[in-house]
């Protein structure tokens, strides 16, 4: 073992000592730059502990109860401190990334409250900046939180704001919330969306692969591929060739009827057949409906 | 026979068009396009939304005796200044312009929080429910205004990177898409100098 060896083996080395460094350096930066939001667990999440177990029961079975019956989203985050950012900052962020309220309506509110900094804020979602405007959201953090908090009582100021934000709520004509509709055919595939697709897509693709090569060449190779698309999507080879001929025979059929010019104009509108019916919520347990657009409305308050 | 080849070569050529077209970035460019001038208009509604609230916050504290003239006037004519400059969809393109109407806004701006902080001095002003509604008002577009602006940072973050890596800037090249100009601090050097904290004075 020479001297030059053991250098050049510390020259493959150095650069990954180096790499790890950096990720090291940066990592700790960004630990240090910002508060991390927790996790969204349930409607209410406490880093503090600063309510009872009972209490938080009662508050968390609250908000499940108001969501089963409007569909909005309320969540409760009590952190200790938002430190480097201010309360709006941090609430705007960790609104953002719960995503509360419905994906397609978009219904969601977080009440945060900064417990050392002894600040609190509402974030309300822009959907209902219409029913809970700057101002009431101001007063309500002023006449129904605030004077609870400042004698100490974290879950009668909680519990006060949450009823009269629900009655704001309640006075907007929301949609209507969607339980056990879409029980059926949520795992299942969705029948009519496939044959939807596959009539378009033979119709489309069969013109084009006729015009290509020919009407009988053309309409074997759409019925090979309606054949293969179906066997794809179902994974039943009855059903691929049942597919396989009817895309066939569709696509001569179509041959038959008008002469070998594709109809123009025909692009668009094959795409989209899979529908994905999305945030299931229900059945114990919370999660983020995936909507919520928070986009500053609200108010904050200290006490 | 010939014909159809020539027909599926005609084919696949205009097939390897349309692939390259997107492989290039051109539909990333159309998209994120459109997502910067989403996120612009959103900034414009906020900014308007502000400007619309001083007359009201203006006219509330003129009613105010003894008020300090020359706090109201200069938000006055910081309003007047900022809502005077034309801003069209080619503002985005025209990174002078863009500047000169950040430059108007940020006035107004430092304008409104000093009258905040002169309001402060006088009693029966922050006793007023008027005064105060309007300052949750201010407070809540004044966030909102803080937010557009972020989503426009981030789109246009997007857009300038697409613009500027590899295979895509190509792209832009031939069909001459420039970066996009970007919020900035306006008084940077303002900033980064520490504050100078006297005691002693009153």
């Amino acid at each position: 073992m020479s001297a030059g060896h053991r250098l050049g083996a510390w020259r493959g080395i150095l650069p990954l000592l180096a790499l790890l460094l950096c990720m090291c350096l940066t990592s700790g930066a960004w630990a240090q730059a910002l508060q991390p939001v927790p996790a969204p667990s349930s409607h209410l999440v406490d880093t503090t502990n600063t309510l009872a177990a009972a209490e938080r029961e009662a508050l968390e079975q609250k908000l499940t109860a108001f969501e089963t019956e409007t569909g909005t989203q309320i969540g409760i985050l009590v952190v200790p401190t938002t430190a480097p950012e201010d309360i709006f900052s941090y609430s705007n962020r960790a609104a953002n990334l719960w995503k509360l309220g419905r994906k397609d309506v978009g219904d969601g509110l977080l009440l945060v409250v900064a417990k050392d900094d002894h600040q609190l804020r509402i974030e309300v979602a822009k959907t209902l900046e219409g029913a809970i405007p700057d101002l009431m959201a101001k007063r309500i953090i002023d006449q129904a939180i605030t004077p609870a908090f400042k004698q100490g009582n974290f879950s009668g100021g909680l519990n006060a704001g949450v009823d009269q934000l629900m009655a704001l709520v309640r006075g907007e004509a929301l949609p209507a919330p969607a339980h056990a509709t879409d029980a059926g055919g949520n795992g299942g595939f969705q029948w009519t969306d496939l044959l939807i697709f596959l009539f378009f897509a033979t119709a489309i693709g069969g013109g084009i692969a006729r015009a290509l090569f020919g009407n009988r060449l053309g309409s074997l190779l759409t019925g090979a591929g309606t054949g293969v698309a179906a066997w794809l999507a179902t994974n039943s080879l009855l059903l691929a060739g049942l597919a396989c001929v009817a895309g066939g025979v569709f696509t001569l059929l179509g041959a038959f009827g008008r002469s070998s010019s594709t109809g123009g104009g025909g692009w668009s509108g094959s795409s989209g057949g899979w529908s994905s019916s999305g945030g299931s919520s229900g059945g114990g347990g919370f999660s983020s409906g995936g909507g919520g657009n928070f986009g500053g409305g609200g108010a904050s308050g200290g006490w | 026979m010939v014909n159809s080849i020539v027909r599926i070569a005609l084919a696949s050529v205009l097939a390897g068009l349309v692939s390259m077209l997107t492989g290039c970035g051109y539909n990333d460019f159309q998209r994120l396009d459109e997502q910067t001038k989403s996120a612009w208009s959103e900034v414009l509604n906020q900014y308007q939304r502000r400007a619309d609230l001083v007359p009201n916050i203006v006219a509330t504290v003129k009613g105010e005796a003894a008020f300090e003239q020359d706090t109201l006037t200069k938000v006055i004519e910081a309003r007047a200044k900022a809502t005077s400059i034309q801003v069209t969809p080619e503002t985005l393109n025209d990174p002078a312009a863009f500047a000169k109407f950040q430059a108007a806004q940020g006035e107004l701006s430092s304008t409104l929080s000093r009258l905040m902080v002169v309001s402060e001095q006088y009693p029966s002003l922050k006793a007023n429910q008027g005064f105060s509604d309007l300052r949750v008002q201010l407070e809540g577009t004044e966030n909102r205004i803080t937010v557009a602006r972020n989503r426009y940072i981030q789109t246009v973050q997007e857009y300038n990177v697409l613009a500027r890596s590899f295979p895509n800037n190509l792209t832009a090249m031939v069909f001459s898409y420039t970066t996009k100009p970007n919020f900035t601090v306006a008084n940077e050097a303002a900033i980064s100098a520490p504050p100078t904290v006297d005691f002693n004075k009153k």
